[in-house]
């Protein structure tokens, strides 16, 4: 019986749930948070947005993201190239900090997913789901590729006036980045994976 | 997107009522037997509620309200032209770009860094105090709020992210060259900090006090 049960994370209210159907969302009565929202084949949409953000994160991280030119100088950055130089100024926090939110956290999304929904695709739970789709979530809030790139904008309007701005691959890439990883997130329905340990 | 009434019932209780305790992370409710037990499903460590949340977000929230002094007053880029060097605050950049007529980007950055943290550490007080304080008449009110600082909180890593891009981008010697300065510190840490403070507050301690209220009354 407590299967059927939920309680609102928001304010501790209990539920009852039965079917919710796809496309709807069950929200508390009493303080309005989200309780669940189911999501149509949520598995096999979701893996393919990883598989795509899995190139794009390759091609976004190796290619130069803008070139700067002044004069006849012409300057190119890749993102590895650009914290370098902060490291380089004695910036070590925030240089550390842009390189998770920006690098390790989006590419570690793409990892724990890539391991928990390959396996589930195929009706198998990998080792230590739980532990590795905890991480995903600890994860969540820490990757912020979407506002890296309105910083790219800013930066780059900034810049304008003082030379010209030549849009790298790396760009491009990111910019399909950041609406793949949101799409990633999205289809993802986490009730789904939780579901799949008690099936063991 | 409202759902058919049969599928979803609320209970008069919340879940601590019940004997029970929702985990944090997978949402199975669960029995608590003794104090350190796991969820058997995830594996996280249960509590009914967040672990000493008002006074960790009460330090989290004074940490980061002196920080937030010295990001908004030291500079936070040093900009190098032609032998002479220019220092900028956050403020005088979003100036900078009012000045330069492009005042939508002077908007997104006067929200992103130095609306937005201020509008955060303002809430979290208030949402502190009201747990303290029981102010439950607005409780419905105070969730929303609280879920509006998680929603925004992270944007005010925007300006983190500009100067990276100028300082690693500008660097031509004498010609230009842009540095970043202490004030960026500062700021990197406000926004890191009223992120862990959001994440450490409990929402469910503003409903709380309205049922030991209830409990009271009758």
């Amino acid at each position: 019986m407590v299967e059927h049960l939920i309680a609102c994370h928001g304010c501790d209210l209990v539920h009852a749930l039965s079917d919710i159907p796809i496309g709807k969302t069950a929200y508390c009565s009493r303080c309005g948070s989200i309780l669940y929202r189911p999501k149509r084949d949520s598995i096999n949409r979701s893996l393919a947005f990883t598989l795509a953000g899995a190139i794009l994160f390759f091609i976004a991280n190796t290619c130069p993201f803008l070139g700067f030119k002044i004069g006849s100088k012409i300057r190119e950055t890749t993102l590895a190239s650009g914290i370098h130089q902060l490291y380089q100024q004695d910036m070590f926090i925030i240089a550390s900090l842009v390189l998770f939110t920006v690098v390790l956290v989006p590419l570690l999304h793409i990892l724990c997913m890539l391991y928990i929904l390959i396996p589930l695709r195929f009706n198998r739970n990998p080792l230590y789901l739980a532990n590795v789709f905890r991480l995903y979530l600890v994860l969540k809030p820490w990757g912020m590729l979407e506002i890296f790139m309105l910083g790219i904008l800013v930066s780059a309007i900034k810049l304008v006036k003082m030379a010209t701005i030549i849009p790298g691959t790396a760009l491009y890439a990111f910019l399909a980045l950041v609406f793949v990883l949101s799409a990633m997130t999205v289809t993802l329905d986490g009730h789904v994976v939780w579901k799949s340990i008690d099936r063991q | 997107m409202e759902i058919n009434r049969s599928s979803i019932t609320a209970n008069a209780a919340t879940a601590r009522e019940m004997g029970l305790v929702s985990c944090h992370r997978c949402h199975l409710l669960c029995k608590l037997y003794d104090q350190k037990s796991a969820c058997p499903r995830c594996g996280t460590s249960l509590h009914s509620r967040k672990k000493e949340s008002v006074a960790r977000t009460w330090a989290l929230v004074i940490a980061a309200s002196i920080f937030y002094i010295p990001a908004n007053i030291l500079p936070v880029t040093y900009t190098t032209s032609l032998g002479t060097v220019q220092s900028d605050t956050i403020m005088s950049g979003v100036i900078y770009f009012i000045h330069s007529d492009s005042w939508p980007i002077a908007l997104v950055i006067f929200v992103a860094s130095i609306f937005v943290p201020l509008l955060k550490l303002v809430i979290l007080i208030t949402l502190l105090l009201s747990v303290q304080l029981r102010w439950i008449s607005r409780a419905k009110d105070f969730t929303r709020l609280y879920r509006l600082t998680e929603l925004v909180g992270r944007w005010s890593m925007l300006d983190i992210y500009v100067i990276t891009v100028l300082v690693a981008l500008v660097h031509f010697d004498a010609l230009a060259d842009i540095e970043a300065g202490m004030g960026a510190l500062f700021f990197a840490m406000v926004v890191v900090i009223t992120m862990f403070a959001a994440e450490s507050f409990d929402p469910r301690l503003i409903w709380d006090n309205l049922q030991s209220t209830h409990e009271e009354k009758y």
